[in-house]
């Protein structure tokens, strides 16, 4: 199984966008030729010595998702595309987080969203429902967006140039951390209804992370979380971490989320 | 579970290599996997096991370098090893650090035999 062509966690890995009918695409896996698969391509090492020998490789274990990423990237800076990874265990509000910047948003700039889960397309449905261009990417048993699932599923998509691309990966605080889709920015959620000690919990996702956006401020009278204690976790674990503060269902702290989005847009 | 696909994309990696070097199989493979790298090495020799059936790296050995985490100090340069990505500089009290390694990921090398018994 291939990593690059996406044969390998997301075997089962099928897109579907909302409102169109006529099913879904699957990932296309063995459309094309693998280097492996064949066997019966030339060979010009050197018969004399037979027996064993050591090959070196020295190659990062994830280099080809790394370079499909780069490919990403570089799809990504040509059309003038701001990319952002949104990450976070589950149930924190990526989705409710989405609903609410977009509208906001998509005034003045072109948005489009990718919906990673495991099942459904209840995600990219509540996106749907906002006017802008969606397409969910169901994984299957894979827990984790990559760099190939992005990749076709950026051919699907609208993309006008100019265009703030939201990913809202598969929730989990594991994975996701160690797959570069080739986002501008990771974003990683977390709810005051989790606990103040996630970012040491889950140390590689807050250290990947360029942004940490704390969610569901409005219950802090009703839960035993420390907000200033959770920040000084997270910064602790990467001090270089934007922070914010929102609640996504009354609209608390969404302006200033919203203005550092707008600067980043004009900025990338 | 992450291992799983991780080791997936190990074997591809090898598989490639090692079918390019006119292998026929894959007798062991050197993997350094730091300690700061968000891998654990004991689940990854699990799914490798399975993620290998059926390659050329189906019965092959895996061995494991686990580097030490370091960290530099932003502020007064100071180096030192680290267990976490959270760390206090013992010379000057400062969290500012830099990992320098202990992260590293990498597949270094492989043995291949180059004709069957």
């Amino acid at each position: 199984m291939c990593d690059t062509c996406g044969c390998s966690t997301e075997g089962e890995a099928v897109l579907r966008m909302p409102g169109k009918t006529g099913g879904h695409i699957h990932m296309d896996l063995k459309s094309h030729s693998h280097e492996h698969a064949s066997g019966d391509h030339p060979h010009d090492h050197n018969h004399d010595h037979p027996g064993s020998r050591k090959v070196l490789l020295e190659q990062d274990v994830l280099q080809q998702n790394n370079l499909l990423a780069e490919r990403n990237r570089g799809f990504f800076e040509a059309r003038n595309i701001f990319a952002l990874n949104f990450l976070s265990s589950p149930g924190s509000g990526k989705t409710s987080l989405l609903e609410a910047l977009i509208p906001a948003l998509q005034a003045s700039t072109p948005v489009a969203v990718i919906e990673g889960d495991q099942q459904t397309t209840n995600d990219a449905d509540r996106i749907h429902a906002l006017g802008v261009p969606v397409i969910q990417i169901n994984t299957g048993s894979g827990c984790h967006l990559d760099a190939m699932m992005v990749n076709r599923a950026i051919r699907e998509l609208p993309l006008p140039d100019g265009t703030l691309l939201c990913i809202e990966n598969v929730g989990n605080l594991v994975c996701p951390a160690m797959f570069d889709l080739g986002e501008a920015l990771k974003v990683v959620i977390i709810s005051v209804t989790e606990g103040d000690d996630k970012p040491l919990k889950y140390p590689n996702m807050f250290h990947e992370s360029d942004v940490c956006i704390l969610n569901k401020t409005d219950l802090l009278p009703y839960v035993e979380f420390d907000a200033l204690k959770c920040r000084q976790n997270a910064m602790q674990v990467n001090h270089h971490l934007q922070w914010f503060e929102v609640s996504a269902k009354t609209g608390a702290g969404m302006a200033p989320l919203q203005e550092w989005i707008e600067h980043k847009l004009k900025d990338h | 579970m992450h291992e799983m696909s991780i080791a997936m994309s190990i074997v591809d990696a090898v598989d490639a290599k090692a079918r390019a070097e006119g292998a026929v199989r894959i007798s062991l493979i050197e993997l350094k996997i730091g300690k700061l790298a968000g891998i654990l090495p004991e689940a990854l020799r699990f799914c490798f096991s399975a993620a290998a059936t059926g390659s050329l790296a189906g019965q092959a050995q895996l061995v494991i370098d686990e580097p030490d985490g370091r960290g530099r100090c932003s502020d007064c340069g100071h180096e030192f090893s680290v267990d976490f990505y959270y760390a206090r500089c013992p010379e000057c009290g400062s969290l500012r650090i830099v990992i320098v390694s202990g992260e590293e990921f990498l597949i270094q090398s492989i043995i291949i035999d180059e004709e069957g018994e």
